[in-house]
């Protein structure tokens, strides 16, 4: 279903649309307090943006260089083109290790390439260990946010879901009781697992080790639990040096929930004397972005979710109405990248206000690529007729001063003299909710013209 | 110094007293203005909806209008923000660059060409300022609350001077209202909420009018208050500002 259509069923629940906005809004404020306490915030932005750019431009070196130094540091690298490849990689690792019973980190890369259902189809059982991740995986929903994956349910949600899957007495959705339900869950999880996914924040060329970032804790606790740590990044998770870390992880913990850092910073560089550690290093559509020099900034994102936060429309539209694994602006331009037709109403998902440019910590040109993908769309897709039609139209007659005029009058003589009933009628979106101003008599053009007449008449 | 003032294609049709208060202000302040009569639109409602290409003779008719002119005046920072940032589509001959560099938004012309801040307005109300997101984003016509740095408005600071005005603070000062030009009939639910929420925040704030630099956000505001009833007046900055009440 198209952006528009999932939004506006969304939009039937004002009251739900409401907590949602105010919600992230909440986020989005505690990132400005945040981000206008550090002296030096927009330097910060410039160089995440140079050095995110700098690493693209000599990615090919960068993933050479950290492969080598991963080796050495006795890290095992592998290499998937796509999502098939990189599920068949992590499959064959746990298959050797006899693994069973897998405990997940938040990783957007698995999600994206659907690892999960990919394992569980071979008896797998793999359990998500973020608390948001958790909720959505027992509800068998994708994440609605890259940050905050569950941040479209309630507490009273959560409540009724765990009452169901993990047998928690009703509590009326008391938070304490319910983390403290999912910590026991667990835990359990945690020591029982054969083996431990996490995602990768920051990959470092120059040492081969990586960084994963999270707030509870439990990348490191399936990570040391485990005998087998599997590491799964995109290409452009890489940083040339330990000591850009400086600056990502700054703009990392601020842009996303306002923390001045992450409650865990893990970094790992090599496996612990008696387990094996992998690293799966996944193109999946990146090096094609990268070939296109209006959208290749899109993979300086550090996924923070900060434009999802700002996102005036993501806000009330909710994260599933973009039917991706990466929703909200970021998304929008990512996407259109893997298919364009499939998701077309994305980059239209926008009013090109710039609030997503504005916050990206790594200054991605946001709203300049939804604009620069919409002239992409229109041309390569299907486009209803009338709007194809209408904007032909609107072009000749633009360009054409007299038709214009006249079609100005006529316009200005329905507003004034249908009926509203008329005016406001079905075909009419506008009209739904909103008002259409009256039509005045004059246009300004006339109106114009006239004082110059009278100018004239006046000086003879 | 010759000033060709620019009236987009809504205004003119709709809001015409928009058009006469522009004219008129810069009148007062001793501009010589010229409204060139060949003029439509600035061709920003094809190039959104992604139909760039269709309005390529929209934009020549723009240059055609208004090259040689000094400055091109125009009360609406979107349609200005679209010449600048968007006519690279067509040959950048020198009159196109001319006229990219030398549009200006109604209030940035006042405050910073012709350096005048005090108008000599007199306007005793409530008023919200709603900063457009192209104006404000776009032309950098005010800091934006994302974005780190030194605080300024130069839509507040025209307001500051104007004899009676109090500007109420809001809850959420550059939120978009979810015009959006054709996203205001493709998102409709999203577009409407989005306005809704937009008016709440200023009638939460006790504003008795709203104002803004884009008549295009204020049609669609103003669609929502007169279709719910809601206590509010929305003008554009330049009636205000050529205002003596
Ligand atoms: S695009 Fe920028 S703001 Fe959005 S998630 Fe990525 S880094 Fe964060």
């Amino acid at each position: 279903m198209s952006h528009p259509k999932l939004a506006s069923i969304f939009n039937k629940d004002e009251k739900r649309v409401d907590w949602h906005d105010k919600a992230l809004w909440f986020v989005r404020h505690k990132r400005d307090m945040s981000a206008h306490s550090v002296k030096g915030w927009e330097e910060l932005r410039n160089l995440g943006h140079g050095i995110k750019a700098h690493m693209l431009s000599n990615l090919d070196n960068y993933l050479i260089q950290f492969e080598e130094n991963a080796l050495k540091n006795g890290v095992q690298v592998h290499w998937a083109a796509n999502g098939k490849e990189h599920n068949q990689i992590v499959h064959k690792i746990l298959k050797e290790h006899n693994a069973k019973k897998i405990v997940k980190s938040k990783s957007m890369l698995t999600e994206e390439c659907h690892l999960n259902p990919y394992l569980e189809a071979d008896g797998m059982e793999v359990i998500d260990t973020d608390l948001g991740e958790r909720i959505v995986q027992l509800a068998k929903e994708p994440p609605s946010h890259i940050v905050l994956p569950a941040i479209h349910k309630d507490r009273h949600q959560v409540d009724e879901l765990f009452q169901e899957h993990l047998g928690t007495k009703p509590c009326d959705g008391d938070p304490q009781y319910l983390t403290g339900e999912a910590r026991k869950h667990l835990r359990e999880k945690f020591i029982q697992a054969d083996a431990a996914i996490t995602g990768v924040n920051f990959a470092i060329a120059d040492t081969g080790g990586f960084v994963v970032c999270t707030n509870e804790g439990n990348a490191d606790m399936g990570a040391h639990l485990a005998p087998v740590h599997i590491a799964c990044m995109g290409v452009e998770k890489i940083i040339p040096k330990q000591e850009h870390l400086g600056v990502f992880l700054r703009l990392l913990a601020r842009s996303a929930t306002g923390q001045p850092i992450t409650t865990y910073s893990s970094h790992f560089k090599k496996p612990q004397p008696g387990s094996k550690m992998h690293i799966v290093i996944v193109d999946n559509g990146r090096s094609e972005q990268l070939s296109r020099p209006d959208f290749r900034a899109s993979l300086h994102c550090i996924r923070c979710g900060a434009c999802m936060n700002t996102c005036p429309i993501y806000r009330r539209s909710g994260g599933h109405s973009y039917d991706a694994t990466i929703p909200g602006p970021i998304g929008s331009i990512l996407s259109p990248g893997k298919d364009l037709t499939k998701y077309s109403s994305l980059p239209f998902a926008s009013t090109l206000c710039g609030s997503c440019s504005d916050v990206c910590p790594v200054k991605i040109d946001i709203h300049s690529q939804l604009y620069k993908w919409r002239q992409i769309i229109t041309k390569n897709t299907p486009q209803p007729f009338v709007k194809k039609q209408s904007m032909k139209f609107m072009g000749k007659l633009f360009a054409k001063p007299s038709q214009y005029e006249t079609v100005g009058k006529i316009a200005r003589w329905s507003l004034r003299n249908l009926p509203k009933s008329v005016i406001n009628s079905k075909p009419n979106t506008w009209g739904k909710a909103r008002d259409l101003p009256i039509g005045p008599k004059q246009s300004f053009d006339d109106w114009y013209k006239e004082r110059e007449n009278n100018k004239k008449s006046n000086d003879q | 110094m010759k000033v060709g003032l620019f009236i987009p294609c809504y205004i003119n049709q709709l809001y015409p007293q928009v058009g006469k208060a522009t004219l008129e202000l810069l009148e007062k302040l001793n501009v010589e203005v010229v409204y060139p009569s060949g003029q439509t639109c600035c061709g920003q409602p094809m190039a959104n909806s992604g139909y760039e290409s269709e309005s390529m003779g929209t934009c020549n008719n723009f240059v055609e209008n208004f090259k040689g002119f000094d400055y091109i005046v125009t009360p609406s920072g979107s349609c200005a923000y679209h010449v600048k940032k968007h006519y690279n589509i067509i040959p950048q001959t020198e009159d196109v660059v001319n006229v990219r560099n030398n549009v200006y938004e109604l209030c940035d012309f006042i405050l910073n060409v012709l350096k005048i801040k005090n108008l000599d307005a007199s306007f005793p109300y409530k008023v919200g300022i709603h900063k457009s997101c192209h104006g404000l984003r776009g032309l950098r016509l005010g800091s934006c609350s994302e974005v780190v740095g030194h605080p300024y408005s130069y839509i507040e600071e025209l307001l500051q001077e104007v004899k009676g005005v109090e500007i109420m603070t809001l809850q959420r000062s550059d939120e978009c209202c979810g015009f959006g030009g054709t996203f205001a009939v493709t998102e409709e639910a999203v577009s409407v909420k989005m306005g809704k929420d937009k008016i709440q925040d200023h009638l939460n704030s006790g504003v008795e009018v709203i104002t803004a630099t884009d008549t295009s956000c204020l049609m669609h505001l103003e669609g929502l208050v007169t279709r719910n009833k809601q206590p509010l007046k929305i003008l554009h900055i330049a009636e205000i500002l050529n205002s003596h009440l």
